[in-house]
């Protein structure tokens, strides 16, 4: 059974006793003569997590969440209400809440339509059954033991293991009938190195929407614990990180997290439809340099950040953010894309059932460009080469940003030199891309870690660039000199 | 949907515990040597209003629970939305299942009997509000308004939302403990956004508190929101540059947080704390004085016991700047040797001494240096102590606020910072179970320009 609607029938539906006629009744119940749009979302969830510390598997965790979240829209308000408990007359009573938002005529009479979606950017595979628990248990073990051996120096190893499988079923008074089924794995190392007093710490690790076996393919997992031994091992020798505006190259891979900070929740439709982003009304201005083209993709197959569809129903797409320097669109769920006019594209997420959607990023990357990374490293006379990133930040109305960068270099005469400790970047979003001077051949995306926080939902994202070279950036260490 | 009254409680809070009480059976049943479990309910109502009109009307309504099971020393744990009795039997099941293949842990095991607290004291947690859907909309509008109204440059809201939630929760273990107890939490947000030229700057302000009559007025909420976002217009760089730094009382609150993350057992014996080794020692100046008050009467942070079961008490972390205790739940202290300090689950209303200079003293005590008001980002390296942090505030000459600024980072390292901290003011003015003044630390690098 391959059919995603089929199997979340059979998930969530059928143990509940919900009929075709139940799904008809509900959304009926959500709309009246003054509700523009009403949907429901279904949620069955399975979480494992398993914990070793110490070099023993210490903790698992098997978590089961599934309920229903039910959205009704009249203009711009929303009435919203979810419930865990499946059966029809608690389904029914949050209906009835929901469509309090907007007093209208007689209750509408809607017909769940047929489905629509059908791509496959990843298997609707169950990734906690991919493996048996022994060998999860093993891979940890192994983890464990090879970042030990990779160094005398590492005192302690943290290494997790997190597979999930979602599946949601969306209905929405426009017709809309999709589900999807959702696997997405997680695997994290950390390590904390000691050296003549000096105590240092790494991490790494990688995800996908897909099976297990992810991290048995090419080594991957044992990478994982040799690059968080590499991190920490070059963070004993780092020096104190200058302090001030500088020339800053950002390596390839998650240092993307600059353009998810610095434009990408900026573009994002609600913002923009109410006003408050530095990027309101800037369709069509130049906000980059030339060369400069960043998307959002969602569908990328097997990445963290995408989605056969969103949450709201809508397939993903690959959205032009930004093309050779100019502004070009912003990213949007239905109900923004119908207050402003537009369509939606397939940006619409939520955490869960218990949380309403708005527009959220998926995959967010620059397009390559045509420099040898080394070539532009060898162009920087003195700046700083940063190459591992924790997380950022923005305020999105007055466009400042925030990255911290865990590895970094300073670039001396074109060279890389000396580590320095860990530093925050901070810029202003609709400026910093016109200062990119060059940009590398070099595009990769992330390893798959990335979670996006907004308004308190949690949501897995990606993000991709090339080399970039950034000709002033402020970096926030403590040496002046 | 109706939002719980007291009248509902008792009855829930009996079903909770029965639901309770038939897991630990089951899970003995199912072979374990201990458990523990936990669950709890909650419903509530958010409104969120914008340019004086309804945005969202969201009732909500969660169940949780959340079993351990034991063998010996191995463990394993599950969760679930789900309280049916055949939910809650799969649940049992999963974390036994899990146990099978956890290793043996000497620290892996239920609190002492003796330990877990007997006498429940009420602690005055739970008042709930019974507002109505427009009752709530209508004290939102009236915060936006406010908010508004304040001045012309207030130009744009992100709005205005009320909320208030009750939840039950039910703990229990194989040991004889089994209590639970319903708490309330009622807030009222306020966002605007203000321009002046180009430049757009968004501040907020809150209220938060256990009963409805402690929440401040939805006019001063506003009010101080607008206060805040109008300040930041007209902001500016500064110069890289070293200065003395004064957190305003609500970010420096952050800093006790760092404090609280590296002092807490799972960072110590993680060897992952910049305080590693350091009980006993001087981190502070003599005056620094910091406790933790988890019976406070009414307190947002307040809890009779800890998530192992164990009865909290008042304690002193810090006394006369020298750390007097690690913050130690059953597992983290059996790792360290050390008698648990009842914080499974943190530290509950964190307090600071405070001192004799208001806010106007501190700044005159400053002369000249930077007043931090928001902090960007998460660059705090728990490891080393290392902080760098995206910065917005105002720029003090002579003790007087000359201008805002932005865009601007502030770094050093939490040990000299703790060390190099001149005064703590009288000056705590924001919500929430964490009091403190502003901080003012002698020294630290700024980047900017």
């Amino acid at each position: 059974m391959n059919d995603p609607i089929a199997i979340a029938r059979d998930r969530i539906l059928a143990p509940a006793g919900l009929t075709e006629l139940d799904l008809d009744r509900l959304l009926g119940h959500l709309t009246n003569s003054a509700i523009d749009a009403a949907d429901i979302y279904f949620q069955y969830s399975r979480l494992q997590s398993w914990v070793l510390e110490d070099g023993i598997l210490k903790d698992g965790n098997f978590s089961i969440e599934q309920g229903a979240g039910l959205r009704a829209v009249s203009g711009e308000k929303t009435g919203f209400a979810y419930s865990d408990e499946l059966h029809f007359p608690a389904l029914a009573q949050a209906a009835s809440a929901a469509r309090a938002i907007a007093r209208g005529g007689q209750e509408g009479k809607v017909r769940v339509g047929t489905a629509m979606v059908e791509r496959q950017l990843y298997e609707p595979l169950d990734p906690i059954a991919s493996l048996p628990d022994q060998d999860k248990v093993a891979l940890l073990q192994r983890v464990d033991l090879e970042a030990r051996r990779a160094d005398p120096r590492v005192r302690e190893v943290t290494a997790s293991l997190v597979a999930v499988q979602d599946t949601v079923l969306v209905l929405a008074d426009d017709g809309t009938l999709a589900a999807d089924i959702r696997p997405l794995v997680r695997l994290n190392v950390s390590v904390i190195v000691e050296d003549k007093g000096r105590r240092e710490q790494g991490s790494s690790g990688g995800g996908a929407r897909a099976d297990l076996g992810y991290f048995l393919v090419e080594d991957r997992a044992l990478g994982f614990a040799r690059e968080a031994v590499r991190l920490a091992l070059t963070n004993l020798d780092a020096v104190e990180a200058p302090a001030g505006t500088m020339t800053v190259v950002l390596g390839a891979g998650w240092p993307g997290v600059l353009l998810h900070e610095a434009i990408g929740h900026g573009l994002e439709g609600d913002f923009n439809r109410k006003g408050s982003s530095a990027f309101s009304g800037r369709i069509g201005e130049r906000v980059a340099a030339r060369g400069v083209t960043v998307v959002d993709d969602g569908t990328l197959p097997g990445r963290r950040g995408s989605l056969n569809m969103d949450d709201e129903g809508t397939i993903t797409q690959n959205t032009v953010l930004i093309e050779d320097g100019i502004l070009r669109g912003y990213m949007q769920d239905k109900l923004n894309a119908r207050l402003t006019g537009g369509l939606s594209t397939g940006n619409g997420r939520r955490e869960s059932y218990a949380h309403l959607p708005m527009p959220r990023m998926t995959n967010t990357y620059m397009r390559p460009g045509d420099r040898d990374p080394e070539e532009i490293i060898a162009s920087v006379e003195k700046g700083l080469y940063a190459v591992n990133f924790g997380g950022g930040q923005v305020d999105i109305t007055s466009g400042k940003f925030v990255f911290s960068a865990s590895e970094a270099y300073l670039i001396e005469n074109g060279r890389i030199g000396r580590p320095v400790k860990g530093a925050t970047l901070i810029g202003n979003g609709p400026d910093v891309l016109t200062r990119v001077s060059l940009i590398g051949n070099d595009l990769k995306l992330d390893e798959g870690v990335g979670t996006c926080g907004k308004e308190g939902q949690s949501v897995p994202v990606g993000v991709g660039q090339p080399t970039l070279r950034i000709d002033s950036l402020t970096v926030g260490g403590t040496s002046q000199s | 949907m109706p939002i719980l009254t007291t009248e509902d409680t008792a009855e829930r809070l009996a079903r909770l515990q029965q639901i309770i009480d038939d897991l630990l059976k089951e899970a003995k049943r199912q072979g374990a040597s201990d458990a523990e479990a936990s669950v709890g309910g909650s419903a509530g109502l958010e409104v969120a209003v914008r340019l004086g009109e309804v945005e969202t009307v969201e009732h909500t309504r969660d169940n949780g629970l959340g079993v351990t099971v034991y063998f010996g020393h191995r463990k394993g744990s599950a969760s679930t939305s789900d309280l049916s009795p055949g939910a809650v039997r799969d649940a049992v099941r999963a974390a036994c299942a899990i146990a099978e293949h956890t290793q043996d842990d000497p620290c892996a095991h239920l609190a002492e009997a003796e330990l877990m607290a007997t006498e429940i004291p009420d602690l005055d947690l739970c008042h709930p509000w019974l507002v109505d859907v427009e009752q709530a909309i209508e004290l939102a509008v009236a915060c936006e308004d406010a908010a508004r109204a304040f001045d012309p440059r207030i130009v744009n809201s992100e709005g205005a939302s009320l909320s208030t939630h009750l939840g039950i929760n039910v703990a229990g273990n194989s040991r004889g403990f089994l209590c639970g107890y319903p708490t309330t939490r009622h807030s009222l947000n306020c966002a605007v956004i203000g321009q002046d030229g180009d430049m757009m700057q968004r501040d907020y302000w809150w209220t938060t508190a256990r009963a409805a009559s402690d929440l401040d007025s939805a006019r001063s909420v506003g009010e101080r929101a607008a206060e805040r976002t109008v300040s930041r217009l007209g902001a500016c760089r500064l110069g890289t540059r070293e200065a003395p730094v004064l957190f305003r009382a609500e970010v420096a609150a952050g800093l006790l947080r760092s404090l609280v993350s590296a002092i807490t057992g799972s960072s110590i014996y993680r060897r992952s704390s910049f305080l590693l080794d350091h009980l006993g020692e001087r981190i502070f100046p003599a005056f620094v004085r910091i406790h933790e008050e988890p019976r406070l009467l009414r307190g947002l942070s307040s809890a009779p016991y800890d998530g192992d079961g164990v009865a909290t008490r008042a304690k002193d972390l810090v006394r006369d700047g020298v750390l007097q205790t690690y913050i130690l739940d059953t597992y983290s202290g059996c790792r360290l040797g050390l008698p648990t300090t009842g914080n499974a689950g943190g530290v509950r209303n964190l307090r600071i001494e405070m001192g004799e200079l208001d806010r106007a003293g501190l700044m005159r005590e400053m002369g000249t240096g930077l007043l931090v008001t928001e902090l960007m980002g998460h660059g705090v390296n728990a490891v080393t102590g290392d902080y760098s942090r995206g910065a917005a505030g105002f720029w003090i000459e002579n003790g007087e606020i000359q201008y805002p600024v932005e865009e601007i980072t502030i770094a050093g390292n939490l040990k000299k910072m703790f060390a190099g901290l001149v005064a703590v003011g009288n000056d705590c003015d924001f919500p929430g179970g964490t009091r403190t003044g502003s901080w003012l630390i002698d020294r630290m690098t700024i980047a900017g320009e």
